[in-house]
């Protein structure tokens, strides 16, 4: 009988391949939302697990803020080439151009809460009535309170407080017309069970997650990349550091650590004995206690 | 790090009120597993401040949303997890008042195990007893009960073994196999991830142990093979031409390459060709898999069907008695139509009876109230338009469940469990 036993891995990969099935079968037309951070490729993984030997049957959306890094487009591009899918890319720059939403002004301005202007529209240019993402219920503890299948009103809000439950593993998909899902399967999934998958099933992830060498700047207490997108003040200094990104998002918020970390079982040994959070260096979430969950309510990922 | 494979997960749920030591408790595994990250305790520690509290409150780690922290109460499950070297264990923290029972049944229902905390100092008391009897009625395999703040007793002996009998005089009425006790002080660590020095008359496991060492192997039905089909594969590439796979979450049983098979409700029969994955076939796959099944004979096949043995059946039932706890603000209606969720299949469904109704916290049958609402468990008999391929819910948690929704607001209006 003992013998009949899974690997938390191999049961955490097979509660979410069920719930991306059960997307499949319950919606007319879902899409993944596609980051080109490790979670949305571990999403990826295992919507082509699926689905095998048939093709993906989802489209990834890119949301694109025009900020990324060029590792995470050039793989974005390979990887959508690979499976055969179809990318469908939200331009924030158009959201901007086209009146829908206004650029944030200040020092530490971005492009990543103006992101949900643009998320919206795709959703419903599109007519997607679900987008699976790759979110944890570890990562932030506002996505601790997420279901599984996640109902998002006509305008694509939240509400945290008045939420279906969710039992045994009955998805309750039903919507009125115009309003949407947002799933996670990964729901379940720590950034050790990420990191973890990626080594046993030999995933490919952006060179960005392993330590390289990289010019830097020094602000809020992390190491954050120059690019074209930062304003650098008179007193900050340029230097050279080796690091790598425990999250990747916008290139003007994503902050890097000082590591040695080069390959993937030396990832796995650093995650094993962190003592921040992985999001301890994004920006977006530092603004306040509760931003993750303003933000969320508001139709953010 | 090898070690780190081939571990197990182990899904608990622990209730209880904003008193009883909860948050502690949970804050202490999280503290004492080093689960919690500085950044973590460093903004719980500035909301303790902020909230001009002498010590930090671990009950903010918990709780994730701005009313709860605000007004210091649990609203809905949250979810925790830690890993030791042994397991990874997911926690589903439910609150513990009488008006959240729908959110206990909701953690209750994927637990392989539940904590049942018990002050010291109050014994067995209402509470303790509805946890014991939704952790019973939901058939979570193992309960830990928990006598917590034994500090506040003078760690006495006594005190533990009266409530243990008391416990146990109680937990005869219910239906539960596996119940074990562990003398606990959540706020100093005695006995939870420690061997307490205090209490050396306890000869038993540490919670922690007990965590990490309880079989959980068979908490999985490996007898009744159970495949409610998905969804269908058709690649249609060259390649794969006349692939043909049925995709699925074993929901019990062991199935094997080769073994005759029978397709529900349709009454084909054929043998199954080949178990596929991802990393190629496979010779044998039991539950909880997801994998794709493909069979000798080109059968007609749907989601929603089910694919067993022939000599091992489940029920077909139009006529269903279930165990119903009501999760909506609105009551039940007679004749109301529901829309019923089972496994892959989905049917309409009425409430025919009501039967009785369940005291949660005396296990009493009312059969003259028969005014449900939300929060309150019921036995009734449904009918539905086609037949479910069922078994009792106490064989099999995944063919022997139910959700009712409503189909004007599309709300997940109770979950039942099949008689």
């Amino acid at each position: 009988m003992s013998s009949y036993n899974l690997t938390h891995i191999k049961e955490l990969e097979a509660e979410s391949i069920y719930v991306i099935r059960e997307v499949f079968a319950q919606f007319e037309n879902p899409a993944i939302l596609f980051s080109g951070g490790k979670d949305s490729i571990v999403l990826t993984h295992l919507a082509r697990t699926a689905f095998h030997p048939a093709k993906i049957p989802f489209p990834l959306v890119h949301i694109d803020t025009g900020h990324n890094f060029p590792e995470t487009m050039k793989f974005r591009d390979d990887l959508v080439e690979k499976l055969g899918a179809r990318l469908v890319v939200g331009s924030v720059q158009k959201s901007i151009d086209d009146g829908m939403a206004a650029e944030e002004k200040g020092k530490s301005a971005n492009r990543n809460a103006i992101q949900t202007v643009t998320l919206l529209d795709t959703i419903e240019e599109n007519n997607f009535d679900a987008c699976m993402g790759g979110a944890r219920r570890d990562e932030e503890k506002a996505r601790a309170k997420e279901r599984f299948f996640s109902h998002r009103d006509e305008f694509g809000q939240w509400d945290p407080k008045n939420q279906r439950p969710e039992l045994w593993n009955l998805f309750n998909a039903k919507h009125h017309h115009g309003e949407h899902f947002r799933v996670f399967p990964i729901s379940n999934w720590t950034e050790m069970d990420i990191w973890q998958y990626i080594l046993l099933e030999n995933i490919d992830i952006p060179s960005l997650y392993f330590a390289h060498e990289r010019q830097v700047i020094r602000r809020s207490n992390t190491w954050l990349p120059v690019s074209d997108h930062i304003q650098i003040q008179d007193k900050e200094k340029i230097v050279t550091k080796k690091i790598r990104f425990r999250t990747l998002g916008d290139i003007t918020i994503t902050g890097g650590d000082e590591s040695n970390a080069d390959t993937l079982t030396k990832i796995v040994e650093e995650v094993a004995s962190a003592r921040q959070t992985e999001r301890g260096n994004r920006e977006d979430d530092k603004r306040s206690e509760t931003s993750m969950e303003d933000r969320k309510k508001e139709g953010y990922f | 790090m090898s070690g780190y494979l081939d571990m197990e997960l182990l899904r608990f749920t622990t209730a209880g009120s904003v008193d009883d030591g909860k948050s502690t408790l949970i804050g202490r595994l999280l503290y004492d597993s080093k689960s919690i990250f500085e950044d973590q305790l460093e903004q719980v520690k500035k909301s303790s401040e902020r909230k001009g509290l002498a010590d930090t409150d671990l009950a903010l780690l918990t709780d994730g949303l701005k009313d709860e922290r605000e007004q210091g109460i649990t609203i809905d499950v949250a979810y925790r997890y830690f890993a030791t070297p042994k397991r990874k264990f997911i926690i589903a923290d439910t609150p513990g008042h009488i008006q959240y029972t729908r959110n206990m049944v909701t953690g209750a229902s994927t637990a392989n195990l539940a904590l049942i905390l018990v002050d010291a100092r109050h014994g067995v008391v209402e509470q303790t007893r509805r946890h014991s009897i939704i952790a019973s009625l939901l058939q979570i395999p193992h309960l830990v009960v928990c006598v917590n703040k034994m500090d506040l007793v003078d760690h006495s002996q006594e005190a533990y073994d009266r409530i243990v009998a008391d416990f146990e005089d109680f937990a005869s009425k219910l239906d539960v196999k596996d119940v074990r006790f562990v003398p606990i002080s959540a706020l100093n660590g005695d006995n939870v991830v420690n061997r307490s020095e205090k209490m050396d008359w306890y000869e038993g496991s540490t919670l922690m142990y007990t965590l990490e060492h309880i079989h959980i192997s068979s908490d999985h039905n490996h007898i009744d093979c159970r495949f409610p089909v998905q969804t269908v594969i058709r690649p249609k590439t060259d390649e794969f031409h006349d692939f043909r796979g049925y995709a699925g979450r074993i929901a019990g049983g062991v199935f094997k390459a080769g073994d005759d098979v029978l397709v529900l409700p349709s009454g084909f029969t054929s043998k199954i060709k080949s178990i596929e994955t991802l990393d190629g076939a496979i010779e044998e796959a039991f539950a909880p898999m997801s994998v794709t099944l493909t069979l000798e004979d080109d059968v007609d096949i749907s989601r929603g069907d089910m694919i067993v043995r022939s000599n091992n059946q489940p029920k077909q039932l139009q006529d269903v008695d279930v165990m119903l706890c009501w999760l909506n603000a609105d009551g039940p209606k007679p004749r109301m139509k529901y829309t019923l969720k089972h496994t892959t299949n989905e049917a309409k469904a009425m409430i025919k009876e009501i039967r009785y109704k369940l005291d949660v916290n005396t296990l009493h049958r009312n059969e003259d109230d028969k005014n449900v609402t939300m929060n309150e468990i019921c036995r009734v008999q449904l009918r539905t338009t086609r037949p479910l391929m069922a078994d009792s819910y106490r064989k099999n948690r995944n063919t022997g469940s139910v959700i009712l929704i409503d189909e004007g607001t599309n709300e997940t209006v109770a979950a039942g469990m099949i008689i």
